[in-house]
Parts: C-alpha cells; structure tokens; sequence
C-alpha cells in the first residue's frame, strides 16, 4: 500500500515508520526538516519537506496513486484542508485526518470526512478507566 | 448588515474600518490579543479575541445572525475551514474568503467556497493593465452571473484590426464590446465602428473564454478553450 502521512509530529513519526516497517511504501511531508529526525534511522520511506496544502507538492511527491492518506499535523484546518484536497481533486481511496477539536470532527462528518478527535477518544479512555 | 471578519491583519482591519464608516455592524474574530486591543483602541469594541475556525467562538461572536461572513486570514487552511463552517453549518449567506495561495481558488471552489478574493491574481491584473504588451485583461467577474468583464487592447497584427464590434464572436458566445477609449475620448461603441491599433475597449465575455479571447487577438484559430 502507498500511503501519504502529512506532519512528522511524535505521532505522524511513528504512524510512519509502523507502515515503513510492515513494508508500505511512506510518503511523509512536513514543512520542518529537523521533524524527520523522529523517524528510526531505519526508515526506507520518502522524506519530504514542504507545504501539503499545496496541490503541486503533493502531485511532485507521486500522490496520484496512492492508496491511504493521513493528515496529521497539528492544525486542524490544515489537516481538513489538506484531506479534502486527498480525496475531492485526487480521490485517493482511504483519506483519514486528525481534528482536535471534537465539535469541529463532527462538522466535517458531515462533510464526508473521516475524522479522528484524539480529544474524545482519549477523554472517554480516561473516563472509563476511571470508573472501572 | 451583520458582517463578521475573521482575522485581523492588514486586510482585516482595513475592511473592518471601511464597513463601519459604511454604517455596518462590524465584528472581527482575531486570535492574538495584542492584535485585538490594537484593534479596539482605534475602531472601538469591534474585536473579539478567538480562533476564528473553532465552533464554538463562532457561536459566542453570533455568527447565526450575520450576512456575511468574511475571511482574511493569511492562512488559506484556516479561511477555508471558517468559510466551510459558516457556509454549511450556519447557512450564512453570503461567505468571502480570501486566497494567498493563487493555486488554492480552485480547491476553493471545489470544496465549495466559490466567491473568493485571489489577491496575487488582482495584483497581476493592475500590473498587466499597466503592460503595453498585454491585449486582454480580466476586470471583473459577477456572482450568480456567466459573464465577464475584460479589458482589450488592440495592437498591430490584432485579429480584430478593421474589424467592427458585429463581426466578433466566440465559440462559446458573443463577445460584446460595451466601451472604447480612443485617445482622450471614450464612448459608447456604434456597431460599425471599425477598429484601430491603439483603441483600449471594455467588453463582456462568456466566463472562462480568455483563452479564446487570447487567440482571437493573436488572429490564429479560435477554439472553445477552458480557462
């Protein structure tokens, strides 16, 4: 599988080298060089540095047959906005991006985005651990 | 009218200013708060300190009673994602964004915010106006319309020299010359004014044929194009 992962964070990193290692093709982008350097020494996917919110470095980087697409940078609006370039101008077939704001997940639901809230997932894992 | 701004740059603050002294009910969403209190100690209590594309400072700015809504951050991300929100969640009626990224307005439109502001394409415009070797400029496009607005110079070797506005037309539709300036005079176009090298004219056009507006003044073949 040919997977694009947007933001080389803590969790963009490791989301990239798990792939990298089960042998998917990665494609990662970040518009900070020294965020790469997260990503084991061992990692044989694609670096690229640059702004994902631009059509044309995601077509220089090969996105037009890619299979899985994951928008994981630290803004929202930018994760939203980089997912539905993914799949409404290239209509790559898995497009999954993090919002943080839960309120703002579920608005772009209704825009046919598949968004992750690390804030609700994460707030209902403490709740039902403390009420265990 | 209601109108909100969101971000509060120079553009920002300049729209803010012009629309109150246009006697508009003003306020602008703006997440820095020194930015803010620039803002409120010229313009008074018209600034609100949030980020402009969380749901709920909208709410709280009462985004569901404005009539526009006007987004000018220098993030084409973050003016997306409030244009989205105000357009489809709060049914605003009318939504602007601006774009900095020129390559972005068709995202844009795609994504459904079709009325934008391109500001490098308006500077390229006011400089190709500027351009003796420019023959077709684009001035204005309508909402909710299919015409364009185009300014045209005619130069030696024009397809359109000694030609009359009648004898014009394009693949896709009339193309109307509506005004000529000739030298210090201008005016209102008779059909059988001929043409001349030097004549600057103001015409409408189908939306999206400059491309066959180009060809028709470089005098080559002239196929509906897409642009």
């Amino acid at each position: 599988m040919k997977v694009f992962v947007i933001g080389c964070g803590r969790m963009g990193a490791e989301l990239a080298s798990r792939l990298d290692a089960e042998g998917h093709q990665v494609v990662i982008i970040d518009t900070d060089a020294s965020s790469f350097d997260k990503l084991p020494s061992d990692f044989k996917g694609t670096t690229l540095l640059g702004d994902a919110t631009d059509e044309e470095v995601l077509r220089k980087a090969g996105i037009a047959d890619a299979d899985g697409f994951v928008a994981i940078t630290r803004e929202d609006d930018k994760n939203a906005m980089t997912a539905q370039i993914a799949k409404e101008i290239f209509h790559i077939p898995r497009v999954l991006c993090r919002i943080y704001d839960p309120l703002r997940e579920e608005f772009y639901k209704t825009l046919g985005l598949e968004g992750l809230s690390p804030t609700s997932i994460v707030a209902n894992l403490l709740k039902e651990k403390l009420e265990q | 009218m209601y109108i909100m701004i969101v971000g509060g740059g120079k553009t920002g603050y300049y729209l803010c200013r012009k629309l109150i002294a246009l006697e508009h009910e003003v306020l602008m969403v703006e997440k820095r708060l020194d930015r803010c209190d620039e803002i409120r100690e010229e313009l008074g209590s018209v600034a609100l300190c949030g980020d402009g594309s969380e749901i709920s400072v909208l709410s709280k700015a009462g985004i569901s009673r404005a009539e526009m809504l006007i987004a000018v951050t220098d993030e084409d991300e973050d003016n997306l994602a409030v244009c989205q929100i105000a357009k489809q969640k709060f049914k605003v009626p009318q939504v602007i964004a601006k774009i900095n990224n020129p390559r972005n307005e068709h995202i844009f439109a795609k994504l459904g915010i079709d009325r934008s502001v391109n500001v490098a394409e308006l500077v390229l415009e006011r400089v190709e106006l500027q351009l003796s070797s420019s023959t077709v400029v684009h001035l204005l496009s309508f909402p909710d319309s299919s015409l364009d607005i185009v300014f045209v110079r005619v130069t030696e070797g024009s397809g359109i020299l000694d030609k009359s506005p009648k004898e014009l037309s394009l693949p896709s539709g009339c193309l109307t010359c509506l005004f000529r300036i000739r030298g210090q005079g201008a005016g209102v176009l008779n059909q059988d004014t001929i043409f001349e090298v030097g004549d600057q004219l103001i015409c409408s056009i189908p939306s999206g044929s400059m491309g066959e507006v180009r060809a028709l003044l470089a005098g080559g073949q002239v196929t509906a194009s897409n642009d």
